[in-house]
């Protein structure tokens, strides 16, 4: 017999309204519909909504044939004279949030983190960026969260490019509720901002929209002998790692970073304060990633700490489902508690 | 021949392994983890993929490149990008057409599969790009309309007129297609865009396929 594509329980839970898969079909089977009906996370379409709906009338979101795949296409039910589907124009979609923004409203682009951020990028940085506007981007699907598309549809650069870029604020909610919390408080932001998210099916680490500050971060656990500073996907990971490294004797502090620029220096010079070994971790390339914006910080104040960046290596990724690759590169609670004990051997 | 909708790739690997570029049974292992064969082409994976996709738009300019290659080399060969409809909406695909008209790319031959389907719907629904045969004629390319692409004698005698044909520019080959044709939950569906098939509704699909009057 095959096996369920999702649980009863949760079928029962969600729209498939549009789905074409019945009930005579294999419990293996799925279309688009029922694909995207277990990214229970990407929690921006029902935000913008309830925002909208509580009375903000200056929210347009804009997508580039994306609007199922990010879960907007609500919104834009709703709203549809306040949701612009681009088709697969991605530039043009930035340059023509950068123009609605000039009219005084509040342009949120939803959009897979590849097609916007590194396809965008230079559209970002001159019609967003330099131009200082209000436009809210947000990222989904970011580092090999796409897995078997393969390289084209992964995102493991963008956080060097977008660190690199006055005026803009990037920040990584890490769940559903704290996608909800980065919207809400930074609406009405006047300044760019960039949040990096993943493919909806992170574990939930908040069961409330947790604070998200700019510049902020939130301690999850504390511990005595290291602190592992987390974004995104790996947050997760270090919670897992933390209970592994626990049976060993080792205490870890958990931090969920999710304010890349600007970082929480605080944050970092406590890490570097009481514990000797520093671990970064996130899913995108080592190199001028989370990990280079904590190095910084750590090598310009010379705090004495030794630091271990955890992510993508400098190369391409292979080839496979994202569960089957977080695991081949160590991008998860044993992965991140193996090299852990190597840095401390 | 390159892909701007690289997610047909499923579509290009048993042809490249009927072709030996590769053993069929590595079809089995599509997607799976090590496995060279993804959802979009990659050419440092696949032997016979002749440039790697995935990023719509992208293809139409290397295909240019391939071709203008080609001509200063005095090579005969030609160059087939097939495109998606929805991949009409990338300036990218504009901005190749005009440089392709320009330098008279007569090796050159687009291949448009309009088959309605896309991420978020029919792309005439999301952003409207026809009449596709008036832009692409003001473009400076010979279009040729192929109004079913499931009728392989039609299909056959557009290719061969756009790849045969003497002209001193580019050709493209519009080709209306039904997404899922033959197989009756998913033709003419945006849902099948994407999706997967257990081994009862594989099985049921071969069926469909080998019934019907396609293949």
């Amino acid at each position: 017999m095959s096996k369920p594509y999702m649980s009863a329980e949760l079928r029962e839970k969600i729209d498939l309204t549009d789905t074409t898969v019945t009930e005579d079909f294999d419990d293996a089977s799925w279309d688009m519909v029922t694909a995207l009906a277990l990214s229970q996370q990407l929690t921006t379409g029902k935000t913008l909504l309830d925002l909208a709906d509580a009375g903000n009338d200056k929210i347009v979101v804009c997508t580039a044939d994306l609007g199922r795949p990010t879960q907007v296409v609500n919104f834009g039910r709703k709203y549809p004279d306040r949701y612009f589907n681009f088709g697969i124009a991605e530039r043009n979609m930035i340059g023509a949030a950068a123009g609605l923004a000039t009219t005084g409203l509040i342009p949120i682009i939803s959009n897979y983190s590849f097609f916007l951020a590194l396809m965008g990028v230079e559209n970002i940085r001159n019609d967003i960026c330099y131009t200082d506007l209000p436009v809210k981007m947000v990222g989904t699907h970011s580092g090999i969260a796409m897995g078997f598309y393969g390289t084209s549809h992964h995102c493991n650069e963008e956080i060097g490019a977008l660190r690199a870029m006055a005026n803009l604020t990037l920040m990584a909610p890490c769940d559903g509720n704290a996608i909800r919390s980065a919207l809400t408080n930074h609406i009405d932001h006047p300044h760019p901002i960039y949040f990096r998210c993943g493919r909806g099916r992170e574990a939930v680490i908040y069961d409330e929209p947790p604070s998200f500050e700019i510049g902020g971060s939130n301690q999850l656990r504390d511990g005595d002998d290291i602190s592992i500073l987390a974004i995104g996907n790996l947050v997760k990971a270090a919670l897992d790692a933390r209970d592994i490294l626990a049976k060993n004797g080792i205490g870890a502090r958990i931090v969920d970073m999710y304010s890349i620029n600007p970082i929480d220096k605080d944050a970092i010079r406590r890490a570097a304060g009481d514990h000797k070994l520093i671990v970064t971790a996130e899913e995108h390339n080592v190199t001028g990633g989370f990990g280079s914006a904590v190095a910084d910080v750590i090598a310009e104040e010379g705090l004495g700490a030794k630091l271990v960046k955890i992510g993508m290596p400098d190369q391409y990724s292979v080839l496979g489902p994202p569960t089957h690759l977080y695991a081949h590169y160590g991008l998860d609670g044993e992965g991140v508690a193996k090299r852990v004990k190597e840095a401390l051997a | 021949f390159t892909m701007g909708k690289g997610h047909a790739a499923i579509g290009l690997y048993p042809v490249l392994a009927d072709m030996g570029f590769f053993p069929t049974s590595d079809l089995d292992n599509y997607t799976r983890l090590f496995s060279p064969l993804g959802d979009h082409p990659d050419m440092k994976k696949v032997m016979g993929a002749d440039f790697s996709s995935g990023s719509i738009g992208h293809n139409l300019s290397v295909s240019v490149g391939m071709a203008a290659g080609l001509k200063l080399q005095g090579s005969p060969g030609r160059v087939v990008c097939m495109m998606g409809d929805g991949e009409q909406t990338e300036g990218q695909i504009w901005e190749a057409a005009i440089s392709a008209a320009h330098w008279k790319l007569n090796n050159l031959v687009g291949l448009v599969d309009i088959n309605g389907a896309g991420s978020d719907g029919d792309p005439q629904e999301t952003m409207a790009t026809e009449p596709l045969k008036d832009k692409w004629a003001s473009f400076g390319w010979d279009v040729i309309v192929l109004d079913d692409g499931h009728d392989l004698d039609q299909t056959f005698a557009c290719l061969n007129k756009a790849l045969n044909e003497p002209r001193d520019k580019p050709a493209v080959v519009l080709a209306y297609t039904v997404a899922g044709k033959g197989v009756s939950f998913m033709e003419g569906t945006w849902q099948w865009h994407l999706g997967f098939l257990g081994p009862k509704d594989l099985e049921r699909t071969y069926e469909e396929i080998e019934n019907g009057v396609i293949g």
